[in-house]
């Protein structure tokens, strides 16, 4: 069982990568100070820059059970905490009524018809290993929503009338995202740590690619990830992130490259941009450059 | 929560780190400091990275404020002045735009109406009703307090939209609410006679005004930022940018309830008030920064300008149809469509013309009493 509560930076930067994931000094020091101080991470940054990757990284390597919230807009409790078996409890009525027994209302809200939703599971686990709470793109939920959260995460206990309270002796390591769609209240943000994941520079997206996509050759990973950079620098609508490097990494090794070529690249182009006019910019700015500049960056 | 222990030079740093910052801008609250010094002592003083690393996690809470946050650290760390042509940017900039004191200008003018012999309310109402209709550029100071009075009454009522949310119904129609329905049914000794049902809800929709601060739109900033002002703190829901040779979001300025003390804070962030404006540039940061990620999906637009723009009218032509894409309406505010014989001649008005829903004028207080009335549809 791998500690829960590190006692370096370093002992998590390698945990992670244990599992896979390359974090940089800034994350893999929130993460640790997450840890230790038991705080909530607020994480944000631009889409595809594995915010969500983190929690599941971080439930493979505390062992805790990944439980993932999605927000949406309009989510409530019932969703988010819990919800009674409605139409196991109607049958039970039936049941009871058929025998010409008593109704019994404290057996009609007992743990047998309560279906616990994510936040429910991420307090009330058994075992020795709090769970990994993600809490995915809160932004999406309304401000109701985050004010209820709040209360939730600054007790670790959640009240369900009927039952009572209940109450994580330790708390599970939450993981929030955003997508910045909104601005997360302060009140919550002010509970949380907080961390703007960036896009990873050359080496380390590189280094990303090799771990993750170990059957792209050697030298293509490095013009991929020299072309990934110069993406991002020419202003697109939206720069390719790390998911779509390493696609598109694979794509062309699927069809066999070894290195970055005019032809592969304009065949690709999908996999990395996904606006036409992203496309239209680089193809206007130059494939022959974007691939030339790429190659001697990678070498 | 466990125990970390402090010993007291992790608080102390943490203490002047945080003056440090609130001196360059930063807002830190107490508990964000408290966190940086329990967070300290997990990581040791001894570190660069690690005390970076450490104060950003528990100080910084937007992307916005980490250049802000690095030069403040430079500072604090290596002990001496951030020097090079960032100081510049990092100055307080000169602020324009004029700021009325009521009554510091003309301290008779006001009172002369009053005085007069017709009853007070009277008076107060016809000088407003000449005001309503009063073109913003031809105001006096003093017409200027008494229109802010009457804009601080104004009230937007937003366009409202189907919610995911769901109500409980008054008529026996939509889906089961099983939830009321077993309640209910214990009342009736099991049997599920009286049935619930759900109906969907509905919300406001998100209102984004996106003000111009160029210098043609001088005469009018002073209006719309106080109605920008009137919009942010009557309603929920609203996002304000001032959009000039860079964008500046100033919701949260807007959102004091002191007018002027948040006209003075806008007015200090945005430092466009006389530059000329690329409006397409514009635009195109709006859509990347905050529009098309989501804070523009299904909400209304009002862009307030009078659409001269410095920059290539194709630029802003694809910007518009790209907003046009995600918003529910977009309502352009000219003021200078109230001239007579306008026509739409200038190059960033022509080009943007075809994605906007509403082109309303906005040059008087009448004027900006019908743009709320459109915003509303």
């Amino acid at each position: 069982m791998a500690p829960l509560v590190p006692d370096t930076v370093a002992e998590v930067s390698k945990g992670l990568a244990d599992h896979e994931y390359l974090a940089d000094d800034g994350l893999a020091t929130s993460i640790f100070l997450a840890l230790r101080l038991q705080r909530p991470l607020l994480l944000e940054g631009e889409a595809g820059v594995g915010k969500t990757e983190v929690a599941k990284v971080l439930a493979r390597w505390t062992g805790g059970e990944l439980v993932r919230l999605q927000c949406y807009e309009g989510i409530d409790s019932s969703q988010a905490v819990y919800e009674w078996d409605y139409s196991r409890q109607l049958l039970h009525l039936r049941a009871v009524e058929a025998s010409h027994e008593r109704v019994d209302e404290d057996e009609l809200y007992s743990e047998r018809f309560l279906v616990k939703r994510p936040l429910l599971r991420a307090l009330a686990y058994e075992g020795t290993v709090p769970p990994v709470l993600l809490i995915d793109e809160i932004d999406r939920a309304d401000d109701e929503f985050e004010a209820f959260l709040l209360e939730i995460l600054s007790d670790w206990s959640i009240s369900v009338p009927e039952i009572g309270v209940v109450r994580a002796e330790v708390p599970p390591v939450v993981v929030l995202t955003s997508n910045r769609t909104r601005d997360v209240h302060d009140a919550l943000k002010r509970r949380c740590l907080y961390h703007w994941i960036a896009h990873p520079d050359f080496e380390r997206e590189l280094a990303i690619v090799r771990l993750r996509a170990p059957r792209v050759p050697e030298l293509l990973a490095r013009d991929v990830a020299a072309a990934a950079e110069a993406l991002r620098g020419l202003e697109l609508y939206k720069p390719p992130g790390v998911a779509e490097t390493i696609d598109w990494a694979v794509a062309l090794t699927t069809l066999g490259r070894a290195r970055l070529d005019e032809a592969a690249v304009d065949a690709t182009l999908g996999t990395i941009l996904k606006y036409r006019e992203d496309q239209e910019r680089v193809r206007a700015h130059g494939l022959t450059d974007l691939v030339r500049d790429a190659m001697a960056r990678g070498a | 929560m466990p125990e970390v222990a402090l010993d007291p030079a992790p608080e102390r740093m943490a203490v002047a780190f945080a003056r440090v910052l609130r001196r360059s801008g930063l807002e830190v609250p107490v508990g964000a400091t408290l966190m940086f010094a329990e967070a300290l002592g997990c990581v040791g003083l001894a570190g660069r990275s690690g005390v970076y690393w450490a104060a950003r996690a528990t100080m910084v809470n937007r992307p916005e404020s980490i250049a802000l946050f690095d030069r403040a650290f430079a500072v604090f760390w290596d002990q001496r002045a951030a020097t090079g042509p960032d100081v510049v940017e990092m100055a307080p900039e000169e602020v324009i735009i004029a700021l009325d004191v009521p009554g510091a200008d003309d301290p008779g003018e006001a009172d002369t109406d009053t005085t007069a012999d017709a009853p007070v309310v009277t008076l107060r109402w016809s000088a407003r009703e000449i005001l309503r209709h009063r073109d913003f550029a031809l105001y006096t100071p003093a017409e200027f307090a008494e229109a802010r009075r009457l804009m601080d009454d104004l009230r937007l009522v937003g366009a409202s939209r189907p919610s995911r949310r769901r109500k409980q119904s008054r008529v026996h129609r939509g889906t089961p609410d099983l939830r009321r329905t077993v309640r209910r049914s214990l009342r009736a000794g099991g049997e599920p006679v009286e049935r619930a049902f759900l109906t969907t809800g509905e919300r406001t929709r998100r209102l984004v005004l996106l003000l111009d601060v160029s210098g043609s739109m001088e005469p009018y900033a002073r209006a719309f930022v106080r109605f920008l002002h009137a919009a942010v703190i009557s309603r929920s829901r609203v996002e304000a940018f001032a959009l000039g040779t860079r964008l500046t979001r100033v919701t949260r300025e807007l959102a004091s309830r002191d007018p002027d003390a948040a006209v003075l804070a806008a007015a200090r962030r945005v430092v466009d008030w006389s530059g000329g404006t690329r409006l397409g540039d514009g635009v195109r940061r709006f859509n990347d920064e905050w529009g098309i990620r989501g804070l523009a999906r299904g909400a209304v637009v009002v862009i307030f300008s009078d659409g001269w723009d410095r920059g290539a009218p194709e630029v802003l032509a694809e910007q518009m149809a790209r907003l046009s894409r995600v918003a529910h309406r977009i309502v352009w505010v000219n003021p200078l469509k109230a001239s007579p014989g306008y026509a739409p001649l200038a190059q960033g008005m022509a080009a943007a013309l075809p994605y906007v829903d509403a082109f309303v004028e906005g040059h008087s207080l009448a004027a900006l009493e019908e743009l709320a009335r459109v915003i509303a549809e």
